[in-house]
């Protein structure tokens, strides 16, 4: 057939093939050389005319942005129609004038407008003069457009959440991305003043909400009055997301806070997804997502309350308390107590030349593990910490995720503490104490962790140590193909410890509510089971708490789950300042309890009255 | 003679002319992206700075490229071209979209085209492999280096990036041309071609994305979507007509001041130079562009084996089909497809790659074999 072999002539033949690429070169670039002087030279005159008269302006055609639903679908975040008025320089005959009339149909400072036209940019490029125009002052300029060549009303759209102030350190708010987020690589197919989610869901599932803009040509005639327009690419509407929280539940946790800062978090334990997640103080995500002045954002950013940090998954507080249930799994699964040995407890544990004290005055007595969680008895936590050391402890808090973020789809998530030796050597460059490890056993001094670290932790116990990674998220629906894709659920892994430890621990935790700290928790509906805590904020107490003024008072913890039997809902309470744990704390977990009992239970049951107080701790570490 | 002085100054192989028809064209380049960008901001640094510091990085793959011997860089090829590979199966699965196609791995603030940098390994694998190759029939000419195209032309096509396709298809048939392709091949592939047409064209037009679809639609009727692509070739049009003799001056180009023109900084940034400069202007930059492929074919035609000619003719191809393509876009005698206009548009991936293929060409000329040993 043909197979030849090619001599080394062959360079022969490349001479000749790269002479006729050039020859096709010259051909070619004679061809592209003739179409530009027939485009620049013969039809030139033609096309400088058609460009002198191409008066089509580009408007960018912003996207809907996607909306957000609570998990039964009820709307949290939507967009609502404005209208901006913009002003295009080039067809602008006299700047004062137009300045003058706009500054006086809409009531503006004639300086504020000229500000606005003064913005570096092509003359053809229109500016906004003013967004969110009500309909009257719309319709004011849009009857007065044609003695104002040059002005263009637009209808946009605005970010609206008819909640309120419901949920919005989840929902976050939306801004006009600022020059450094323009920089980065993830907003390739942004542009100056497009609007992007800057806190909270509204952020971190920006990608998803944003949508596609799109654009239409605006042809206008030599009077700048718009005369057609036609779109040439219609914007592509973002994705809506279908969060876990149920808003119901949302509105009662926040509610049930009020005026008082703090946070309430509620889980499913069978799969992470958060019921609802509450912080105290809060902010209006309406305000935030408009323009605000520099007086306002100040004002936002300087309040004392700090209503923009999200405490259920920034605030980062001394667990107290709460920290036993961790450290009581650890006591069994590590065999350094056994479920029926006792520690006795006297009031006090005397740990080289100090007095670490109990919250009660004469002690406990002789108590066991169980006793030592329903009384949440101190000395017998400091003995077991001692005995395990940091190291032991650290390792089974890691374990119940303390000291690192839960990896909520929230941006800004902080890790808490969980202390070692090791980690007070890199931060601190000092060495570790014996005495540290005493104060840690009971969730005091470098121990801080979130609230939705400890709801996480609470599911866990609750889930006998299978755990999800807490979510927000439930379901995204496809704008372009209408498909809802629901998410899955993230395991996180399992806690290693034996079914019976688990059993312990829960059937503890169960007294803590009916006969312990947190009496006050106690539902005639549902069985619930849970722990009391205090985080200390000043270390020196004198005399009784109304004593005290509020911003040194203690947190309150409360961490439970309900029913025991098959856990459906793990809740934190963590109430600034409001002292006892059992006290304050254990009323709202309860309440919110026995709601979603009644949301999720076909016949709702009345809930029950308030049941007696007992202390929780007032404890200090006096040297002796 | 510059070829003698520069060898007794240890600059073997520097072709002065080369490098300044080179610089020029960047030169050109950075103005146009200067005048047309200037006012529209992307976040804080300008475009034609940020084109500048390309050119500084392309300046240094220059270099490199011209400084090592292509002998041992041919060696890399394989290698290379299944790193590449890997990249664009990556860019497919964790790439960041723009504008409809995902092109783009992001590295910290930069982001890098793979497909731009497959197009110069894509040379280097074919000449490779044909001074390597048996001189058998056409099964080793043709089909061997046809399906070491394939991959790489599959999942550029897959992003979706028409225009490296394309300029694939281009390197591929440009290397079949200079190693001779005798005429039953030829043939065959015809033949091959006719019977899987109507094959092929159900499949290419059904898998074309729908903005490609309109492109060629608007390409064989510009007035099938007003206001559509159709639209961006007729302002490309109006653009480059408007410019006439002497053009409208800098930053005179009403056109060109991104109200009409798509892409003025990238891939339209010919019609940004013929508006404000005229077709006097057009002239210089076309001349300075064949000045420059007339000294590469001197090279590949010079070259000192059957390596260095195919590296000089593939790259010389490449940049040939690069440069006509996106200017015969412009001028709307082709249809919209995205191919940037070598050294001119704005783009760090293929500012770098088109420097360091001129490197490599440069290389070729060099009479000792590396300046390192």
């Amino acid at each position: 057939m043909l197979s030849t072999s090619y001599p080394e002539t062959e360079f022969g033949d490349l001479h000749r093939r790269l002479f006729a690429l050039r020859l096709g070169l010259l051909l070619v670039v004679g061809l592209l050389g003739l179409r530009l002087w027939h485009l620049q030279i013969l039809e030139g005159p033609y096309y400088r005319d058609l460009s002198e008269n191409n008066r089509t302006r580009q408007v960018l055609l912003e996207p809907a942005r996607g909306l957000i639903f609570d998990r039964n679908g009820i709307l949290l975040a939507n967009n609502v129609s404005s209208f901006s008025v913009y002003v295009t320089l080039e067809d602008v005959d006299d700047r004062e004038v137009l300045i003058q009339q706009l500054s006086e149909l809409l009531g503006l400072d004639p300086a504020l407008v000229r500000k606005k036209l003064a913005i570096k940019g092509s003359k053809l490029l229109p500016r906004k003069i003013k967004d969110r125009m009500t309909l009257r002052d719309a319709t004011l300029v849009e009857s007065r457009r044609l003695d104002m060549p040059g002005v263009m009303i637009q209808v946009e759209s605005q970010r609206n959440y008819p909640g309120g102030l419901i949920a919005s350190h989840l929902l976050g708010y939306v801004g006009e991305i600022s020059a450094d987020q323009l920089e980065k690589p993830e907003s390739d197919d942004l542009h100056q003043g497009s609007i992007v989610g800057q806190y909270g869901i509204e952020k971190s599932y920006d990608r998803h909400m944003r949508g596609m803009a799109g654009q239409k040509n605006v042809e206008v005639d030599a009077l700048g009055h718009e005369k057609k327009s036609s779109v040439v690419e219609k914007p592509q509407a973002g994705n809506d997301l279908y969060l876990t929280i149920d808003a119901r539940l949302q509105k009662l946790a926040e509610d049930l806070l009020g005026e008082e800062q703090g946070a309430i978090v509620a889980l499913d334990p069978n799969n992470g997804d958060i019921l609802a997640m509450a912080s105290r103080p809060a902010f209006d995500p309406n305000v935030l997502s408009r323009e605000l002045t520099a007086k306002q954002w100040v004002q936002i950013v300087q309040d004392e309350g700090r209503p923009l940090n999200n405490r259920a998954s920034q605030g980062q507080y001394p667990p107290g308390s709460t920290f036993k249930i961790p450290m009581a799994v650890a006591a069994l699964e590590t065999k350094t107590m056994s479920p029926s040995s006792t520690v006795h407890c006297t009031g006090g544990y005397q740990f080289g030349r100090r007095l670490y004290r109990d919250w009660k005055a004469g002690g406990h007595g002789y108590v066991d593990l169980h006793e030592a969680l329903v009384h949440s008895c101190d000395v017998y936590f400091y003995s077991i910490g001692q005995r395990m050391g940091i190291d032991v402890m650290a390792e089974f808090g890691k374990d119940f995720g303390l000291g690192r973020p839960t990896g909520v789809e929230l941006p800004s998530e902080r890790s808490g503490i969980m202390p070692t030796p090791a980690w007070k050597q890199k931060v601190k460059r000092e060495s570790w104490l014996p005495g540290e490890t005493i104060s840690a056993a009971i969730g005091q001094g470098f121990v801080t962790v979130t609230p939705l670290q400890m709801a996480s932790m609470m599911a866990t116990v609750a889930n006998d140590g299978v755990n999800y990674r807490p979510r927000l998220v439930r379901a995204v629906m496809d704008r372009a193909t209408g498909n809802l894709q629901e998410l899955p659920a993230v395991p996180r892994g399992k806690i290693n410890a034996k079914p019976e430890t688990f059993r312990i621990i829960k059937s503890a935790l169960a007294d803590v509510v009916t006969k312990g700290t947190a009496t006050r928790a106690k539902s005639s509906i549902v069985t619930i089971g849970g722990k009391t805590g205090t985080a200390q904020v000043a270390a020196l107490r004198t005399g009784p708490e109304e004593s005290i003024p509020k911003k040194f008072r203690d947190h309150a913890w409360f961490v439970a789950f309900a029913p025991v039997e098959s856990p459906k809902i793990a809740v934190v309470v963590l109430a600034e300042h409001m002292g006892h744990g059992g006290a304050a704390a254990a009323p709202l977990a309860k309440e919110l309890i026995e709601a979603y009992m009644n949301l999720t239970t076909p016949t709702p049951v009345a809930t029950s009255g308030l049941s007696g107080m007992s202390p929780d701790d007032g404890r200090g570490i006096k040297d002796s | 003679m510059i070829d003698r002085l520069t060898e007794r100054r240890g600059l073997d192989g520097f072709d002065i002319r080369y490098v300044g028809l080179m610089l020029a064209i960047l030169a050109i380049g950075v103005l146009s992206i200067y005048s047309v960008t200037q006012g529209q901001q992307n976040g804080n640094t300008p475009y034609y700075l940020k084109q500048l510091m390309w050119i500084a990085l392309g300046t240094a793959a220059f270099l490199i490229m011209w400084a090592a011997d292509y002998h041992d860089l041919a060696r890399f090829a394989y290698p290379a071209y299944a790193f590449i590979l890997l990249m664009l199966v990556f860019v497919l699965f964790e790439g960041r979209t723009s504008k409809g196609a995902q092109r783009w791995i992001a590295m910290g603030p930069f982001s890098f085209q793979p497909s731009e940098f497959a197009k110069l390994i894509l040379v280097l694998v074919l000449a490779h492999y044909y001074s390597k190759a048996p001189r058998v029939g056409w099964l080793q000419r043709v089909i061997v280096p046809g399906l070491l195209v394939l991959p790489g032309l599959l999942l550029i096509l897959k992003q979706p990036d028409l225009g490296s396709g394309l300029s694939f298809v281009a390197v591929y048939a440009a290397m079949l041309l200079m190693v001779g392709v005798r005429s039953q091949a030829i043939g065959f592939i015809l033949l091959f071609g006719i019977m899987l047409f109507p094959f092929a064209w159900e499949g290419v037009w059904g898998s074309l994305h729908d903005y490609q679809r309109q492109r060629i639609m608007a390409f064989v009727d510009p007035g099938y979507d007003p206001g559509g692509k159709g639209y961006h070739a007729l302002q490309s049009r109006i653009a480059i007509g408007s410019g006439e003799l002497l053009g409208k001056g800098l930053y005179g180009g009403t056109q060109s001041q991104l109200k009409f023109l798509p892409e003025g900084h990238t891939d339209f940034v010919f019609a940004v130079f013929a508006e404000e400069w005229g077709f006097l202007g057009v002239m210089v930059l076309l001349g300075l562009f064949v000045g420059l492929i007339w000294l590469s074919l001197e090279i590949a035609s010079k070259a000192k084996d059957q390596l260095g000619a195919l590296l000089a003719a593939g790259i010389v191809a490449m940049l040939c089909f690069c440069v006509v393509v996106n200017i015969g876009m412009t001028a709307g005698m082709f249809p919209i497809v995205g191919i940037p206009l070598p050294l001119v548009s704005y783009g760090g991936s293929a500012t770098i790659m088109t420097m360091a293929s001129l490197g490599l060409l440069l290389n070729v000329k060099r009479k000792r074999l590396s300046l390192f040993y």
